[in-house]
């Protein structure tokens, strides 16, 4: 491990010991979930404390190994056992909790619906469930709501959780926001005006006679019903989204970017980057995931590989090996001449993937490496050795 | 089955991850090799294609990236102005452009209309036959249905109206397989093949639109056959034997010969791991559904070489 390898695993562990609440991005396959789960595990183990990890998708797998049914709702404790088991002392508590991304609006409106005649009065609507979950991502605001309860609950001394997959990463980021805007959109004033009145006022206007012509006044006035009832949660929404959009700006507030050191990834960890600087959202740390082992790119190694490719010829060596390991001579050369073939494209990735952390390491000064494992990591130990990756095993 | 080529339009959805630009636009360039005349479309306007095309920004207008291959992206906003122009003959011509803003509102709140008129755009360049092929660089797997599906939504919903009317020749378009299909780009992983074969079944049951193709994107090469595979696992593994063997090659080669036979460890793990998940997928998705693989490419290149690259391994595999 290198002195630098040594002070990103210092400074990732302090990061989160500072922080009460990091949120993992990154673009899709990229191993976000493993990666928040791991970092998770790892801090209650050497930080200590109550650390929740939220998560929203994971695989079935990974699911299972945390104690998590298909559709958790509340955090569950990650047994203490579960971690002696894993040969792993824990300072803290782990919890995890699936994020319910499919409630999404019948959710929302009993929430905030002002009184239970109109909460039925809306979840009755029949546009309503055609309608719900199209113009704003809700799915994307209702996980930022349950990230604001939990944080507001005070159970935990460090959340992190994993943001669910969108079409654009920032779309969780910037749901709070357009919430707000929705509210205050002249489209719903305009939709959402008497309709008698909005006929007398708006019916010369081309737009009215163009949306009229195009979608038929009997949908709009469908759509505009809808509204006047979603309108009376004005408040609600526009309170919370205005919290939720302040606590992802606060100062114990940090994001981690995942990527792998592919290019798509690599170009979405980059832009990411920019993004939440423009937010004024503080980017923590970039991990960068599956990565090749460093030492596949020495000099020697190639060499090694180079000679090997002749070693695979030696007649002599061929059939020495044969006899050691009870193989044919033949098939043995044959195994050797393909491991020094396929070194080459070992080392043409390695070469790539060493590049492109060179340019990602300039936009985010720290880094965290994980190595690529040979299996995927479905259980607690899996995702400790991550964790160890990440933040040392904390017996510094 | 229904050559993949010889459709008019291709929709290229997948998990976010494993390639579906790159995908679609190998699709486009081998269609292009055919000497079909072909249009690409990027739907969610992130710039991968551009990327993928190594071009500079690309717009609504097609642009033509060399002869025959035509490549855009999508905005509902142009979509809506050139749908204004052609099918309601307002005499406001002039004021379109606010005008379009302004409904771009409406767009946003009702259901289904951002994506009519992004599906319409695309139907009504098949309709039309100023290409042979489109290909769509569509939504993710999550977003997919809702984009396809859009027209039936549509006319569900809407029960008088322009766009209603409209809906009746796209819906035409999308439910004959001999024109239009949807292909999934999956990678041998556990959440990219279990969404794969979720969304297989829900768009053969819930949307007119065909599945044409699943294709396996980026299927780690098979470094050794089974028995060579023992082999390999003597010489590398655990045990008496196999340290004496690394004691003679580390003679023989230096002792960083280590290092090599650890990377080869390292792949071979992987590729054991990911052909467990492509024997689930070729399982759990239905035995008429094709599927085409595509190895991962050890390159140094990127962009257009990629493409081509990706193209040539759809050829020898669609042939």
């Amino acid at each position: 491990m290198t002195a630098g390898e040594r002070a990103a695993r210092r400074e990732l562990a302090e990061l989160l010991s500072a922080k009460e609440m990091v949120v993992v991005c990154g673009s899709g396959g990229t191993g976000k979930t493993t990666i928040a789960a791991a970092l998770g595990a790892q801090a209650a183990i050497t930080l200590g404390g109550r650390v929740l990890v939220l998560t929203v998708d994971p695989a079935r797998r990974l699911a299972a190994a945390l104690g998590l049914g298909p559709m958790g709702h509340g955090a569950v404790r990650v047994p203490a056992a579960a971690f002696a088991e894993a040969g792993a002392e824990c300072r803290g508590e782990l919890w995890v909790a699936m994020l319910d991304t499919k409630a999404g609006w019948d959710e929302l409106i009993r929430r905030h619906a002002p009184d239970a005649a109109l909460r039925d009065k809306v979840l009755a609507n029949p546009l309503y469930r055609n309608i719900t979950g199209r113009f704003v991502n809700s799915h994307d605001y209702l996980a930022m709501e349950q990230l604001y309860d939990l944080h507001a609950s005070g159970r935990y001394d460090l959340v992190i959780i994993d943001t669910p997959p969108s079409r654009n990463a920032l779309d969780l980021l910037d749901a709070p926001g357009r919430m707000k805007e929705f509210f205050g959109s002249r489209l719903l004033k305009w939709l959402t005006v008497p309709y008698r009145s909005r006929l007398f006022t708006m019916a010369s206007k081309p737009f009215y006679q163009v949306a009229d012509r195009i979608l038929g006044s009997r949908f709009l006035q469908d759509i505009a019903e809808f509204f006047v009832l979603f309108q009376t949660m004005e408040r609600g929404f526009v309170a919370r989204a205005k919290e939720v959009e302040r606590l992802l700006t606060d100062d114990g507030t940090t994001f981690v970017v995942v990527s792998t050191l592919e290019a798509a990834p690599a170009r979405e960890a980059r832009y990411l980057a920019e993004e939440l600087r423009l937010r004024k959202m503080p980017l923590g740390a970039l991990v960068l995931n599956r990565t090749l082992p460093p030492e596949v790119r020495q000099p020697a190694a190639a060499k090694a590989a180079s000679k090997l490719r002749e070693a695979a010829a030696d007649t002599r060596l061929l059939d020495e090996l044969g006899a050691t390991v009870h193989a044919d001579p033949q098939a043995v050369g044959h195994v050797l001449g393909e491991v020094a073939s396929r070194f080459r494209d070992v080392t043409v990735v390695a070469g790539r993937e060493a590049e492109r952390r060179r340019e990602l390491e300039v936009v985010v000064p720290l880094t965290a490496v994980v190595p690529a494992m040979a299996n995927d990591v479905r259980d607690l130990p899996g995702l400790i050795a991550i964790g160890e990756h990440l933040l040392g095993s904390g017996s510094r | 089955m229904i050559d993949l080529l010889d459709r008019q339009l291709l929709f290229v959805s997948g998990k976010g991850g494993t390639g579906k630009t790159t995908i679609a636009a190998a699709i486009a360039d081998l269609a292009v090799r055919r000497g079909k005349r072909t249009l690409v479309c990027e739907m969610d306007a992130k710039g991968a294609l551009a990327n993928a095309f190594e071009v500079g920004e690309l717009t609504f207008q097609p642009t033509e990236l060399q002869p025959g291959l035509h490549a855009m992206v999508m905005n509902t906003e142009d979509s809506l102005r050139e749908y204004l122009k052609l099918f309601v003959r307002i005499p406001l011509v002039a004021r379109i452009g606010p005008l379009a803003r302004t409904f771009d509102f409406v767009a946003d709140a009702a259901p289904g209309v951002k994506e009519i008129l992004a599906v319409g755009k695309l139907c009504h360049e098949v309709r039309q036959g100023h290409y042979d092929l489109v290909v769509v660089d569509a939504e993710a797997s999550g977003h997919i249905v809702a984009q396809i599906d859009a027209p039936r939504a549509i006319r569900e919903l809407v029960h008088v109206g322009m766009v209603r009317d409209q809906t009746e020749w796209m819906l035409e378009i999308l439910g004959d397989p001999a024109r239009t299909g949807l292909v999934v780009v999956a990678t041998p992983e556990e959440m990219p093949v279990t969404e794969t074969v979720e969304l297989v079944e829900k768009v053969r049951s819930t949307t007119e639109v065909d599945v044409a193709a699943v294709i396996a994107n980026r299927v780690l090469p098979q470094w050794f056959s089974a028995a060579d595979a023992s082999v390999f696992e003597a010489l590398a593994g655990q045990g008496a034997a196999a340290e004496k063997a690394q004691e003679l090659l580390a003679q023989a080669a230096g002792p960083k010969v280590a290092t090599v036979f650890q990377a080869a460890a390292l792949a071979q793990a992987r590729r054991d791991v990911a052909a467990e998940y492509l024997a689930r997928l070729r399982d759990e998705i239905p035995a008429e559904v094709p599927m085409v693989l595509v190895p991962e490419l050890f390159t140094r290149a990127g962009g257009r070489r990629v493409v081509s690259l990706v193209a040539d391994a759809l050829q020898d595999e669609l042939t």
